[in-house]
């Protein structure tokens, strides 16, 4: 059976495991996604399953919940073998599970996708009422504040994931899988989504947890098991271990945060914002009086909870949302009236946080997304024609020298694990040297080892003299990236600290008395 | 001139019948997440077999079956091609319009032996409901009119309860609104698709049995002339929506109606036949310039979004 480490005590002791897997082996044609894992989830624990982007983390899930037929091994269920066709199997057999991406019908309430396809009434009449009463009961049972009647797509992502995590729960799941459940929230919703868990986990449900991020490992579970490349690298009790050994166990080697060498700022403005004024966008503050310069040479950070104005901000100085008074300027040129396609022609480039909506295209190869923005002129295009040859080699070229593991530059970027999607992302923007780069997010759902890489980029980006707007919801990107720190908070700067002052603990309270506001929607 | 009089509902009813009929189905196959085009061809054979058979039997409700029957049975045309064989259904939809136009004229004429029209003394058409003569409102609303119209007003508001009100049209909402949820949950979303389509089909034949064996007792070439995408046009602006249909069915007809009054007053009926479909462009129109504004002034980002659907990427595809 597994190689468990003998000091992990088993709590029931006697009482055979939730669910288990044995010698699990899946391939994708010549790609083993995952290669004879053993894992084991005891009653009433949580039980992480990390490892970075495409270590097989959703395959072994997948497979546990009937998604996927693995090539070989079998997975148990209260000590019984079961044999998993589809996820109703698994839902009959008491497993539940929250995709990374969110399976509810936006246009239905929270009641309606609770109960869908399980709904209570008699002879066919949906019993609105039952069930809006059972999701009450439901939400009240792990400590959750759900408004059953309230209409899925008015709600925030966070609230959403509630709504799944219901649903396995009105279908009586035991163990529930979440599929990196916390890539799409905020910090907020981090923290409450980890007391949900330890709920459930006390009443007696068992849950495999999903993540690359180290601190919620700590955080929120009771048992590691660590996946490498499909295989299993360290099994680990959460309690006594560090964050270390599971990053090392992540990616085989000790992590190289990368250096910021706060170099000379010259006095250059590059980008400056000046008053500027907003109207608010749905789910997000109205934007008050908000100025921010930043330099050549600097990277400046915006800190703040999501929905507190920094998205506006940002497409403010892209010319993707009108402003109400106010001015942007680059390089002392004032941009109103300018379009987006004009500003990013006088120096401006966007690596945005809607990755798949915004900044990239993903059913369009590798090649064509480094192409994208730049198709209109020398070397790409030449008398209105695009060449294809240029496309290419341009793309083979930025391929090799950032790194990005891709099957080939014709591949279609939809292929590409989230790191690496990114890194195209920016290797596009990176590429013209544009005196300014504003980036959102620059490391949300990558993995560690690229969002390394990435860091490094933008560093090396700023060493040579490129002026970066940083948005970020992670303190420590901030801190590993930035010169300053702008917090906002309701729609203004509310602090403005040096790089050196702006600890976990000055930014956390100067971003927490925000509202949780909801996050702009990226299509669930 | 009073022209909101009972006559003038009465004539409204009359009208919208055959086209509330087919967006109806329609609307039920939008709620399943397929896009049903098909339904001015459907209607059109479902008024070619009515009168058909009712002329053969010499029983106008025979041809009222025959038309359920058989225009069901051409329905499935598109449930196996669009959702079996997962072809386009516009494309298919494309194919079955102009399938029912030759058709029904080469049947014309090789089994009814006539061109252009079909009307012969003694074809049987649908009696009118006398037994509600006399009574008041009622009798002046729906005594010179046949069954099928007050039929149509009831299935509307059946559609309506149906997919509000039980689970199967709970299930048939989601499997429209995101089938691949609908799917992980067992629900088998081809199986809705097809239902609904032949559901359509049974109402198009029995709109289109309205139209030739109780609107008039005929069959002309082409006879349906746009209702069924008069009734496209109301399924789109009624968002799939039984009941909002049913307004805008009311609102087609009720422009026809008015098209008629405006020829008794000298308006030359060219122009008088185009007042339903000129409707139909304004409403159209006007409702999608609701939606952009109201996208606009809330989030223009999105607003470039929803112009360019074609432009969004689930994340589902992507993953
Ligand atoms: N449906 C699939 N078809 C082909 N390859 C796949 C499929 N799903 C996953 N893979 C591959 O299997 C590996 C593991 O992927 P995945 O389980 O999604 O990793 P993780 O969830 O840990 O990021 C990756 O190399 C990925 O490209
Ligand atoms: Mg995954």
């Amino acid at each position: 059976m597994t190689d468990r480490l003998p000091d992990v005590a088993d709590p029931a002791a006697g009482a055979p495991p939730a669910a288990e897997l044995r010698g699990i082996t899946k391939r994708f044609g010549p790609v083993v996604a995952v290669d004879g894992v053993d894992l084991v989830l005891e009653r009433g624990t949580v039980h992480a399953v990390v490892g970075e982007n495409g270590a097989g983390k959703s395959t072994l899930m997948s497979v546990l919940y009937g998604l996927h037929r693995p090539d070989a091994g079998t997975v148990l269920r209260a000590g019984r073998e079961v044999r998993l066709r589809s996820p109703l199997d698994a839902i009959a057999a008491g497993l539940g599970m929250v995709h990374q991406h969110f399976r509810l019908f936006g246009s239905l309430s929270v009641a309606e996708n609770v109960v869908y396809r399980a709904e209570p009434g008699r002879r066919g009449i949906f019993d609105r009422r039952a069930a809006e009463q059972r999701v009450a009961e439901l939400s009240d049972r792990i400590g959750l504040d759900v408004d059953p009647t309230a209409r899925v797509d008015t709600l925030p992502l966070g609230v959403r994931q509630r709504v799944e995590i219901l649903k396995a729960l009105h279908r009586e799941a035991e163990v529930l899988i979440l599929d990196e459940p916390t890539a799409v929230l905020t910090p907020g919703e981090v923290d409450s989504l980890i007391a949900v868990v330890r709920t459930l986990a006390a009443q007696g449900t068992t849950v495999a947890l999903v993540t690359h991020k180290v601190q919620e490992v700590l955080a929120a579970t009771d048992r590691v098991t660590v996946l490498r490349d499909g295989a299993v690298t360290a099994r680990l009790t959460t309690a006594r271990t560090t964050a270390g050994e599971i990053v090392e166990a992540m990616i085989g080697r000790g992590l190289q945060p990368a250096v910021n060498p706060r170099g000379t700022v010259s006095s250059d403005p590059v980008l400056e914002v000046r008053d500027l004024r907003m109207a608010a966008a749905p789910g997000a503050a109205r934007v008050r009086d908000v100025s921010i310069t930043v330099r050549a040479g600097q990277v400046i950070g915006v800190a703040g909870v999501s929905g507190n104005g920094q998205r506006e901000v940002v497409e403010a100085v892209l010319g993707l949302r009108p402003v109400q008074s106010g001015s942007v300027r680059l390089h002392g040129r004032d941009l109103a009236g300018l379009g987006v396609r004009e500003r990013r022609a006088l120096g401006i480039a966007y690596v945005p946080e809607d990755r798949p909506g915004m900044g990239s295209a993903a059913t369009l190869s590798v090649a064509d997304n480094l192409a994208l923005g730049h198709h209109r002129s020398p070397p790409l295009a030449g008398r209105g024609r695009l060449s294809p040859r240029a496309v290419r080699s341009q793309a083979t070229e930025l391929v090799r020298r950032l790194g990005v593991r891709t099957a080939g530059v014709s591949a279609p970027l939809g292929s590409l694990s989230g790191g690496n999607a990114q890194k195209v992302v920016l290797a596009r923007e990176l590429h013209h040297e544009a005196p300014l780069l504003v980036v959102e997010q620059p490391t949300q759902g990558v993995d560690v080892g690229a969002g390394e890489e990435i860091h490094r980029l933008l560093l090396d980006h700023r060493a040579r003299g490129g002026a970066v707007l940083l948005v970020s919801y992670e303190i420590s990107e901030l801190r590993a990236l930035a010169d300053r720190v702008l917090v906002m908070l309701d729609g203004a700067v509310t602090a403005d600290l040096d790089a050196a002052d702006a600890t976990e603990e000055v930014l956390g309270a100067a971003m927490a008395s925000a509202r949780s506001a909801p996050r702009p929607e990226e299509g669930a | 001139m009073d022209v909101v009089n009972l006559a003038f509902v009465a004539a409204v009813l009359g009208s919208s019948a055959p086209v509330l009929y087919a967006a109806l189905g329609g609307a039920l196959c939008g709620r399943a997440g397929l896009f049903n085009m098909a339904l001015e061809g459907q209607l059109l054979w479902g008024a070619f077999s009515a009168v058909t058979v009712s002329w053969w039997t010499g029983s106008a409700w025979a041809g009222v079956v025959a038309a359920v029957v058989t225009t069901t049975v051409f329905s499935g045309v598109l449930a196996l091609g669009a959702v079996t064989w997962r072809a386009d259904p516009i494309i298919v939809a494309v194919g079955m319009n102009l399938l029912a136009l030759g058709l029904t004229g080469f049947l014309l004429r090789e089994l009814l032996d006539a061109t252009g029209t079909f009307a012969p003394a003694g074809l049987p058409g649908l009696p009118d409901l006398d037994l509600l003569d006399g009574v008041p409102v009622l009798g002046a609303l729906l005594g010179g009119q046949t069954l099928l119209v007050p039929l149509a007003l009831l299935l509307a508001v059946a559609a309506s309860l149906w997919v509000n009100r039980t689970s199967v049209g709970l299930r048939l909402r989601g499997v429209g609104e995101h089938p691949e949820a609908a799917t992980s949950l067992g629900v088998v979303v081809p199986r809705y698709q097809r239902a609904t389509v032949l559901l359509a089909g049974a109402l198009c034949g029995l709109g289109g049995a309205q139209l030739s064996l109780g609107d008039v007792t005929a069959f002309t070439e082409n006879m349906t002339s746009g209702r069924g995408w008069v009734a496209v046009a109301a399924v789109m602006l009624a968002a799939n929506r039984p009941l909002l249909v049913l307004g805008a069915c009311l609102l087609f007809g009720a422009a026809e109606a008015w098209g008629f009054r405006l020829q008794g007053l000298g308006m030359p009926q060219q122009l008088t036949d185009a007042a339903p479909y000129l409707v139909t462009l304004v409403v159209l129109v006007a409702s999608r310039l609701r939606v952009r504004r109201r996208l606009d002034e809330a989030d223009p980002v999105a607003a470039v979004s929803a112009a360019h659907p074609e432009a969004v990427v689930h994340p589902e595809e992507t993953r």
